[in-house]
């Protein structure tokens, strides 16, 4: 469509687009990098520039360092067990076994539902289901609900990200096996690898681009978790479960101190980026062509 | 295989446990969802003397907690605020998507290249970091939250990105100019064009973004939470967060609700089991 009346088309194709695209991603963000230079309330109508002061307001945030080093626990916890389960449970579905799409769409399950129902859904299972085998059979694990004991809250939010995510994560590395050649795992066989040398030198190499993919997701995900957290634990107890999306959340909408809030978002976002973008680095060096 | 004589045997018994270990991990799977199903159907008391005994052992079994959570979730409304909101803004970031990531591939100029940049880098951006200014200018400066129709146009603009990246790429792999050459010469306007020969050529990739992104508008929290708090506009997670806020102790009634909220979506992905998964495998490797 290359013509004269370039500008009458910009106008029809592009502009509505890029308007939306614009104005509800770009102007937010750059405005959000000035926020952070002012004292805005939330309710004034002036804003004050105030400097990096915002920035020295989260240094002092201690609340939001620990929220981060929380996090950081998190994420290793969970980007390592979804993935080994996923990569393990998609190796047992790609043997050809029979039922192999019925698992594959009930492992995905969870991923339908938005995770505020998700987490209450697991906060019944904690605070009555488990707390019940725990009474019948007096096995103190379950005795009192993990939800109330700080390091296993912990614990639970890792489990339900873990259930939640994994059965995506099943999805792309069954896709990764499935597109394994025949006659390179075959020419493996023949030249006398066994189970464990097959899996580490030929399937492994190979499927490194799912696995890019599946860290990048995971990654991602478990950065900015947020639903669940809200509805399972909502931070507690005492605060030992609240992330650092939680924290942006509560700093901005319930301390009311924008400010400081959003040069908080922005750190998360920067540390987002860069672990992410070297994940995509360090894994895209390892991904090998059959 | 080499093994099929020998080793047949120990294949197939490998397999069997395979299947074994899966069984065993699907039901812990499975386990919540039955609790939540078992559990819908019985009184509180039954709940509290056990949340196991099962179906056929207790005496209260009744419907009373679907028909409770139904009125007090106002059900109805908020499956329509869901629905409206789901399905308006999956159709406009479609339209919009497409037409400008045709407009992207077909003109190379420095404003398209440069959009099309910006537009995969800020694919990284998590909302957290967005939403604070974006409540100051739509809630401040504009003052147009509370109304469905900003949501819709937020829920476009977030999505634009990635719709737009998929859909450049079908795009530019996909569909040859020259059919685009002969409508023109046919006497085709370029809307023409597009409505008639480009737009039901990406039928493959719409049906992935489709389900990508109603899956996503449709199970949103943050997002509605910021822009939505009129009662009567709520959305189905909203509505589940404020009635689970009211009635937590109330756990037949919970179940009930949040089965309620999760049928829509089940029912829905036991029909289009196939394309789901295909979409969102293909939204994820691309």
């Amino acid at each position: 469509m290359r013509s004269k009346n370039n500008g009458k088309d910009f106008c029809i194709f592009a502009l509505p687009g890029m308007f939306c695209f614009f104005a509800v991603v770009i102007i937010p963000f750059l405005y959000g990098v000035y926020l952070t230079l002012t004292d805005w309330d939330g309710v004034a109508k002036t804003k004050n520039f105030i400097g990096l002061t915002n920035f020295a307001g989260v240094i002092r945030d201690g609340q939001f360092w620990n929220s981060l080093l929380l996090t950081f626990q998190y994420v290793i916890v969970v980007v390592v067990l979804v993935n080994v389960i996923a990569f393990g449970i998609a190796y047992l579905l790609t043997r050809g076994i029979k039922g192999q799409n019925f698992f594959r769409a009930g492992f995905f399950t969870p991923n339908l539902i938005g995770g505020i129902v998700l987490g209450y859904i697991w906060q019944f299972v904690f605070s009555r289901a488990f707390v019940s085998i725990g009474e019948s059979t007096k096995w103190s694990l379950f005795e009192i609900s993990w939800l109330s004991t700080p390091g296993k809250a912990f614990a639970a939010l890792v489990m339900v990200s873990v259930w939640q995510l994994a059965g995506y994560m099943i999805l792309i590395y069954v896709a990764g096996f499935m597109g394994l050649s025949e006659d390179v795992m075959e020419a493996a066989s023949i030249d006398g690898a066994s189970g464990w040398r097959k899996m580490v030198n030929i399937v492994l190499p190979l499927m490194m681009s799912s696995i890019t993919i599946c860290l990048f997701l995971t990654l991602s995900r478990a950065f900015m978790v947020y639903d669940v957290n809200l509805s399972l634990t909502a931070g507690g107890p005492y605060g030992t479960t609240e992330m650092a999306a939680m924290h942006v959340y509560e700093k901005a909408f319930t301390s009311r101190a924008f400010g400081v809030g959003q040069a908080e978002a922005l750190i998360l976002f920067i540390v987002v980026a860069c672990i992410s973008g070297l994940q995509v680095y360090f894994t895209k060096k390892q991904e090998v062509e059959a | 295989m080499k093994q099929t004589t020998v080793g047949g045997n120990k294949r197939k018994a490998m397999n069997l446990l395979a299947i074994a270990v899966l069984v065993i991990i699907f039901m812990a799977f499975m386990f919540p969802f039955l609790m939540v199903v078992i559990n819908s159907l019985k009184q509180k008391r039954d709940i509290i003397k056990s949340p196991f005994s099962w179906l056929f052992t207790i005496k209260g079994l009744s419907f009373d907690n679907f028909v409770k959570a139904f009125v007090q979730m106002d059900f109805l409304n908020a499956f329509k605020n869901s629905l409206i909101v789901t399905a308006l803004s999956t159709l406009v970031v479609t339209l919009f998507a497409t037409m400008l990531a045709y407009y992207i591939v077909r003109n190379k100029n420095k404003i398209s290249s440069f959009t099309f940049a910006l537009m995969v880098a800020s694919m990284i951006i998590p909302f957290q970091a967005i939403m604070i200014p974006l409540v100051s200018i739509y809630g401040g400066t504009l003052n147009v939250l509370n109304h469905r129709i900003t949501l819709i146009f937020m829920h476009t603009g977030f999505s634009m990105a990635m719709s737009v990246f998929m859909f450049h790429g079908f795009i530019k792999g996909n569909i040859p100019i020259a059919l685009e050459e002969a409508s023109c010469i046919d006497g085709c306007s370029h809307l023409q064009t597009f409505f008639l020969i480009v737009f039901p050529l990406l039928k493959p990739t719409i049906s992935t973004m489709v389900i990508l992104n109603s899956l996503a508008f449709w199970n949103d929290f943050l997002l509605p939470s910021l822009v939505l708090t009129d009662k009567k506009l709520l959305t189905l997670p909203l509505s589940t967060y404020s009635f689970y806020g009211t009635y937590s102790a109330d756990y037949g009634t919970i179940m009930a609700g949040l089965l309620l909220c999760v049928m829509p979506i089940l029912i829905l992905y036991i029909v289009l089991q196939k394309q789901i998964i295909g979409g969102v495998v293909a939204g994820a490797v691309k």
